[in-house]
């Protein structure tokens, strides 16, 4: 007999899974999250659940997602992201219901806000300023052109008389 | 009594590093040479007393003299011997003392090796060396001593947290320190160059290979800390953005920055005053990631202090450090002047376009990891900042990057040919794009950008591959003259061409292990079968263990693929008895297809196991790059031009074969 399996191939192009693995050490038994009673029979909203549960952090946890984690939270969690979407909510309701209850700490990407715009702004805005200062230096290179000094009066002669002399 | 030497010898240590650090100082300003060489016997001796205190506590550990604190807080007598020996480091008070020791022995290494350093720099470099031995020193004598005894003793000692005992985690510190102490010495030759007030392309030949070396170390370090993640922790991750591992890759991507950039120095005289800011910045981040990892800023299994007042000791080192290079930087880099002039398509036009997109990754990982803390400390706001962040700002960084780099070195010095260059990678962008098109064919269900990351690192192999086939004129010449030009090629080429195949090789392992992974969770009774990726795998049932200081629950799985017997699997679970607490222990099937990676969960009701099984396609790629990365840098570094010294030797024997000739 063949057990019940559910498989999906993991989503997209993510370069590492969003989990701490630190704290799951000390939450004890590693033995990964999602449980085989918790999987919903409708393959696509299971899907779903699982891309939403990367999405949010376990709250007792380091950097950790709820789909990874062992805690007993998370797998509170994890089934209320279920029971919502069972209920017929969109992902994006589903999202915003946990926020509602637990807050911004939950999202492992945060949301673009005041208090955020810093972090989302600082990548982009460190290579605009790396650009400029490049771009800046070499103009100051290319107009001061050292190294390429023009000749001196006297090194003019030399040259001259290199080249009419052979 | 060996306890107690090894206290003293920390203080002598200390004596002798604030000597290695005046004198020198002192005799390199009044250009006293006696004064100044007070610098090379000071930097052995250190390098002896550091030793002897580091042998010390090992000694305490291997032999479990529980009366020093130290060892009973983390060791215990039925612990396997290398776990008592990796128990020196795995603990805060220890992990200093090595810290200190690798120091040590990296100034111990100028003093012996430098011996054709001009008196001057040589006495600068050690004094700086000095300052940060006696800072850390003090630090370990005053807050964090290893030595402190227990009286009465105790009768056993706390144990090691399990995770720790695994033999990738057991050499991964030291890996990792070399790394990040090991960039102290191009802070020292930056520092040593500022307070000269000159520097030149000379500078750059002593100063790349301790780079190179810290950085291979740290690649290794970094690798192993992921390899050990992949199988202990239990689900197939192998890098989680955390921020521990940032601590550690943001040194990595600044120092793989600071090889470039010191190249185009050696090579041109240009980008002086840029290479002195990106040593001092990577020791910084090393400095950093010390902070962040042993002040208990982030609750972390590395973060084995808690004591509050260790943290802002080593937040004042790291200040002075930092704060006090950066103003003599401000001070005296207007002094270096400028170097060499060049075109923007250029060889040293491809290593700026390198050094600003891996500045710029490694600072978006700085923000990454440090926003959170700064938002909560100044708003009480807490966030949460993970993978999918570092995905939308440091991939986009890094895909261009990756792109650009077989451009490099396949372009000339001061201009460049940039058609003449992407003519000779015609072949290899044409079987990287074909590998992707047929890929995408394959995979055309998504995701789709994955066929693309595959023919990326296979650009990155097959550029590299291109460079030497370039530079030996393969397509053009005789195979007796492809033959001589072979082996007359420079070890670095080959170096940086293995280095840049690495990263291809990691590439592809990252991308096809997370876009094609698979996945079952089930719930199997002994006799059940799952099947994954092709595999077929028979829970045959639980069988208990008892190991060295563990118990366990061996899951045993027979595997067998379209009916042939493959393997067995024997994923655990480990109860440490004396520390009280669980580890994972994954069964893992390797082939060239990729891993097959079981893991035993808990016992449900009824009989059954929860069981996750992945496949992982061509994950250990990722570490393999790694470990060819590593020999590039070991290849490129048995370079004789690398070594000190050698560049007048290598020219006089040019000057005799070109005489010859």
């Amino acid at each position: 007999m063949t057990a019940m399996v559910w498989r999906k191939p993991l989503p997209a192009l993510t370069l590492g899974l969003s989990l701490g693995l630190w704290i799951l050490i000390l939450a004890a038994a590693p033995a990964g999250a999602v449980q085989p009673d918790e999987i919903l029979a409708d393959p696509s909203l299971e899907g779903r659940a699982r891309a939403i549960s990367a999405g949010l952090r376990c709250l007792v946890c380091q950097n950790q997602s709820i789909d990874d984690s062992d805690a007993p939270l998370a797998r509170d969690l994890r089934l209320l992201v279920r029971e919502r979407l069972k209920a017929g909510d969109s992902d994006r309701e589903v999202v915003d219901f946990i926020v509602a209850r637990y807050g911004e700490f939950v999202l492992l990407k945060p949301r673009f806000t005041r208090a955020t715009a810093l972090l989302w702004f600082a990548t982009p805005f460190v290579l605009a300023a790396a650009l400029l200062l490049i771009w800046l230096a070499y103009r100051r290179r290319k107009a001061g052109g050292e190294g390429l000094a023009p000749l001196s009066a006297g090194e003019k002669r030399r040259l001259k008389r290199l080249l009419d002399g052979s | 009594m060996i306890a107690e030497t090894g206290h003293y010898a920390l203080i002598l240590a200390l004596a002798v590093a604030i000597v290695q650090t005046v004198l020198p100082l002192l005799g390199a300003r009044m250009r006293d040479p006696q004064l100044a060489a007070v610098a090379v016997p000071a930097a052995q001796m250190q390098f002896v007393l550091v030793a002897i205190a580091f042998i010390a506590l090992t000694t305490a550990y291997v032999t479990s003299d529980f009366s020093v604190e130290n060892v009973w807080r983390n060791s215990h007598s039925a612990k396997p011997l290398i776990y008592k020996i990796s128990g020196v480091w795995g603990n805060h008070e220890g992990s200093m003392v090595l810290w200190v020791l690798i120091l040590a022995l990296f100034g111990a290494s100028v003093a012996i090796y430098g011996v054709n350093l001009p008196r001057q720099l040589k006495a600068n470099v050690l004094a700086v060396q000095g300052s940060i031995a006696a800072a850390f020193l003090l630090f370990i004598i005053t807050a964090s001593n290893p030595f402190v005894r227990l009286d009465p003793a105790p009768f056993d000692g706390e144990g090691l947290n399990p995770v720790l005992q695994d033999p990738a985690l057991a050499f991964h510190p030291p890996f990792l320190y070399a790394g990040y102490v090991g960039f102290s010495m191009a802070f020292s030759f930056a520092i040593a160059a500022l307070i000269d007030g000159r520097i030149d392309a000379a500078w750059a030949r002593w100063v790349r290979p301790w780079t190179l070396a810290a950085w291979m170390c740290l690649t290794l370090g970094v690798a192993m800390g992921s390899w050990w993640a992949y199988y202990e922790l239990g689900w197939g991750g192998f890098w989680f953005w955390d921020p521990v591992e940032n601590a550690s890759f943001m040194p990595w991507l600044a120092g793989t920055a600071l090889l470039h950039s010191a190249l185009v120095m050696e090579k041109r005289d240009a980008l002086k005053v840029w290479t002195i800011l990106l040593a001092i910045v990577t020791f910084s981040l090393s400095l950093m990631g010390t902070f962040l990892v042993r002040s208990g800023v982030l609750t972390s299994v590395h973060a084995f202090a808690v004591d509050p007042a260790r943290g802002i000791f080593i937040l004042a080192i790291m200040s002075v450090f930092i704060g006090g290079s950066l103003a003599l930087f401000a001070w005296r880099a207007p002094l270096l002047g400028q170097g060499g002039l060049f075109a923007p398509i250029s060889r040293e036009g491809a290593l700026v376009l390198n050094n600003l997109l891996l500045t710029t990754a490694c600072a978006a990982v700085f923000v990454g990891t440090l926003y959170p803390l700064a938002l909560e400390a100044l708003t009480g706001d807490k966030i949460s900042v993970g993978a999918p962040f570092f995905n939308l700002t440091f991939t986009p960084l890094i895909v261009p990057l990756l792109i650009a780099v077989p451009f490099g070195p396949l372009l000339a010095w001061k201009r460049g040919d940039l058609v003449a260059a992407a003519q000779r990678l015609m072949a290899a962008a044409a079987v990287a794009i074909g590998v992707a098109m047929l890929l995408l064919a394959v995979h055309h269900r998504g995701p789709w950008l994955a066929p693309f990351g595959v023919g990326l690192g296979l650009w990155l192999i097959l550029g590299a591959v291109s460079e030497i086939a370039y530079r030996v004129k393969l397509t053009e010449a005789a195979p007796a003259e492809i033959w001589r030009r072979l082996r007359n090629l420079p070890r670095a080429a080959y170096g940086s061409a293995l280095a840049h195949a690495g990263v291809g090789l990691t590439v592809i392992g990252i991308v096809a292990t997370t876009a094609w992974r698979s996945e079952a969770i089930v719930a199997l009774k002994p006799g059940n079968t799952a099947e994954i990726a092709g595999y077929e795998l028979t829970f045959k049932g639980v069988a208990p263990n008892q190991g060295p200081n563990y118990r366990e629950r061996i899951g045993v799985f027979a595997v067998t693929r379209n009916g042939r017997a493959i393997t067995e699997l024997l994923p655990s679970k480990r109860e440490f008895t004396v520390e009280k607490s669980d580890t994972t222990e994954a069964g893992i099937h390797a082939s060239w297809r990729g891993d097959l990676y079981a893991v035993l969960g808990d016992s449900l009701n009824d009989g059954a196991y929860s069981v996750r099984l992945y496949f992982n396609p061509l994950v250990r790629l990722i570490w393999l790059g790694a470990l060819v990365m590593f020999a590039g840098g070991a290849v490129s570094l048995s370079d004789r031009r690398l070594r000190v010294g050698a560049p007048m030797r290598g020219r006089t024997k040019a000057a005799a074969v070109a005489a010859g000739e």
